[in-house]
């Protein structure tokens, strides 16, 4: 048993924290208002070598591997959920490559990913294939070297901006899930185009869009993995994935208790501060022990990964727990601050709201619980 | 191009407190970090080996814990790191910290460039730079914020109270760096698993150098802290009472203006 950071982590950590004050707090509230997507922070990321973490050097990555992961998107999502939620999705695209792609794609891909800037997108759920994905009915036909692409993606994450997309589409409709593929998809590829633009709630600043393939001629050696082998890509993506959304809640929760441990100490009323008031301090207690618990279920989920253990189980235990702790600490934590806390003069309202996506992307808290039910009874 | 850049660890002064009674600081669990204006000399070397090519070396006496700033400093982009440690350096002063240091940069050999920060926030003496100087014998220039590199000299621009200097030195040169020089570089990621993992820290002490015993340690020290304390500062401070802003604007121009404030 060992919970250490190694020195380099701890490094790591500082410098995230450095980014995260330097670049990324200034904008937080702004880029909320305009909803505009941080391109420059992401150009920043890529500078940095955050976007590489996860990507061997011999790819040009930054080495490192899922526990910098969550160290890196946990402190950006302190000051800024949007920032991390784009940082984190788009650390998935490399994942599927690194371990599903070919030689020559991971040459291709990997080192435009890590600080080539370039931003990916994960094209799963359609408006008819949300939680239940095995409902998915865009189609990618083979005619010649080339799959014909048709069909709408709902809900991507940094899908317009992205300059790469790994899209999961049916090569043999009649198979069902298993004739499932991944295919990536090069942004201005003639058929591929962009539709609705989000207006969300929460996570503004991290552009959600839908996807539109209108006989998009995709190349054959574009197909990552065997055709049929969609379903088993995306289940494994997406059990890394919620290692980062984990990671985004944890980090919302520790920015909102660390909001609340300052202001508690400067408000005044009743003339003490209202760290003197037993009822306040009762909730940090619960909003502190629910963190430890959150910070310590993702970096163990981190952690099996890491080992090549089986860790479906405790990734969506991870992002289960910490989805709702990231709720009930803003919830809190908003509450704490009173009615300053509603106000946008004060990150909380915002945070509350950045927190919401947790329990619901990348598989709501329901499906994780279907998740855990299952690994539990089986 | 070739640089020394001379850093120090210091505790994280934000965090630190002082123990009342014996006047010294409590450093217990405070994170130790490069000192300010140390990165910023760090940051400066960094600029001109981009510029002009060339190594940037750091060197600290120190601790084996200081091999985290040298750390630091590899992942910023140092290209080799120097430890000073050895119990006879303990407890020395800034004049023997600045022999010793002085006897580090003499094995060193050929420099173009020294750099300083100009002063540690734990002591800020601002001593270390301009002694080492004096004992290498070369020119200083103290206070830089700015530094352009021509031919076979340093341009530099000197903060000064009532105004900036511009001045000129031949190398090799010290300088120490404030924070107006630059705004030093976060490292990248793989920069800092790098310096962590795969590079080397080569460790000097006294049998390396070529030191006066007599001159650095505790003994070897000039000066001694005989005594620290936190002075006391007394504020009082006054609500002015008024009914609208314009009011109590006015009557905080008069209370200004009555005190010669404005
Ligand atoms: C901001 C945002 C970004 C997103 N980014 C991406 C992306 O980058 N790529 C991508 O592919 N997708 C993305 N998604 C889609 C996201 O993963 C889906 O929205 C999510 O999986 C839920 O699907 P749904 O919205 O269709 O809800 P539904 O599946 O219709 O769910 C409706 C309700 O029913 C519950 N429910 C459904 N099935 C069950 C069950 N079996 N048992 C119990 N309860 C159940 C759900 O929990 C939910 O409460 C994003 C969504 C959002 C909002």
């Amino acid at each position: 048993m060992n919970f250490d950071f190694s020195d380099a982590q701890k490094m790591i950590r500082q410098t995230a924290q450095e980014f995260t004050e330097r670049y990324v707090a200034p904008l937080a509230a702004e880029l909320d208002l305009t909803g505009e997507f941080p391109r420059e922070t992401f150009a920043r990321m890529a500078a940095h070598g955050f976007t590489g973490i996860g990507i061997p050097e011999e790819y040009g990555g930054s080495g490192g591997s899922d526990i910098e992961k969550v160290i890196v998107v946990s402190e950006l999502a302190k000051k800024c959920g949007a920032t991390a939620a784009t940082l984190s999705i788009h650390m998935i695209f490399p994942a599927v490559i690194l371990k599903f792609g070919t030689e020559e794609q991971k040459k291709k891909y990997l080192p435009a990913m890590a600080d080539g800037g370039k931003i990916s997108a994960f094209a799963l759920t359609e408006p008819n294939a949300g939680s239940d994905a095995a409902a998915v009915k865009t189609t990618a036909l083979k005619d010649g070297d080339h799959y014909i692409l048709n069909g709408t993606k709902c809900f991507i994450t940094g899908g317009g901006q992205a300059d790469h997309v790994v899209v999961f589409a049916l090569t043999d409709p009649s198979k069902g899930l298993k004739g499932l593929s991944a295919l990536v998809v090069d942004k201005g590829m003639p058929g591929f185009s962009i539709g609705k633009i989000e207006d969300k709630m929460g996570i503004r600043a991290s552009e959600t869009v839908e996807l539109i393939f209108d006989n998009c001629r995709v190349p054959a050696e574009n197909l990552v993995g065997k055709e049929g082998a969609g379903f088993k890509i995306a289940m494994t993506a997406l059990d890394g994935a919620r290692i980062g959304v984990a990671a985004q809640a944890l980090g919302i929760a520790e920015g909102a208790l660390e909001e609340t441990v300052k202001y508690m100490k400067e408000r005044v009323q009743f003339g003490k501060p209202l760290t003197a008031l037993q009822g306040l301090n009762w909730y940090v207690a619960e909003m502190a022990t629910k963190i430890e618990c959150a910070r310590w279920m993702t970096y163990r989920a981190a952690t099996l990964k890491i080992k090549g253990e089986p860790y479906t189980k405790e990734a969506a235990m991870a992002k289960y727990n910490a989805s709702e702790t990231a709720l009930f600490v803003t919830n809190l934590a908003l509450q704490i601050h009173g009615g300053y806390g509603y106000m946008k003069d004060y990150p909380l309202e915002r945070m509350m709201r950045d927190a919401k996506i947790t329990q619901i992307y990348e598989g709501t808290s329901e499906i994780h619980k279907v998740v855990i039910a299952r690994e539990v009874l089986k | 191009m070739n640089s020394i850049v001379c850093i120090k660890q210091v505790p994280n002064t934000n965090e630190v407190r002082i123990n009342q009674e014996t006047g010294t600081l409590i450093r217990d669990g405070v994170p130790s970090i490069i000192n300010p204006d140390d990165r910023n000399a760090i940051e400066g070397a960094l600029k001109i080996k981009e510029e002009l090519g060339g190594t940037v070396t750091v060197i600290t006496m120190g601790p084996e814990q200081a091999k985290a700033a040298l750390r630091e400093a590899m992942a910023m982009g140092a290209d080799r790191a120097i430890l000073l440690s050895d119990r006879a350096f303990a407890g020395s002063d800034t004049w023997a910290t600045a022999t010793i240091l002085a006897a580090a940069l003499d094995k060193i050999g050929e420099t173009d460039l020294i750099f300083c920060g100009r002063q540690a926030i734990d002591g800020d003496t601002a001593q270390v730079g301009p002694e080492l100087a004096e004992f290498l014998d070369i020119p200083q220039v103290t206070y830089a914020k700015e530094v352009v590199v021509e031919k076979d000299k340093v341009r530099v621009t000197r903060y000064g109270e009532s105004g900036d200097y511009i001045m000129e030195a031949p190398m090799p040169v010290m300088l120490t760096a404030i924070r107006e020089l630059n705004e030093p570089r976060l490292p990248h990621v793989r920069s800092i698993i790098e310096a962590w993992e795969k590079k080397d820290i080569e460790v000097w002490t006294m049998e390396d150098l070529t030191i006066d015993p007599t001159q650095i340690g505790l003994k070897g020290s000039p000066t001694n802290v005989f005594r620290s304390f936190v002075p006391v500062r007394e504020k009082q401070s006054e609500i002015i009472q008024g009914n609208t802003p314009r009011e109590k604007a006015a009557l905080l121009l008069d209370r200004l203006s009555s005190q010669k404030l404005v």
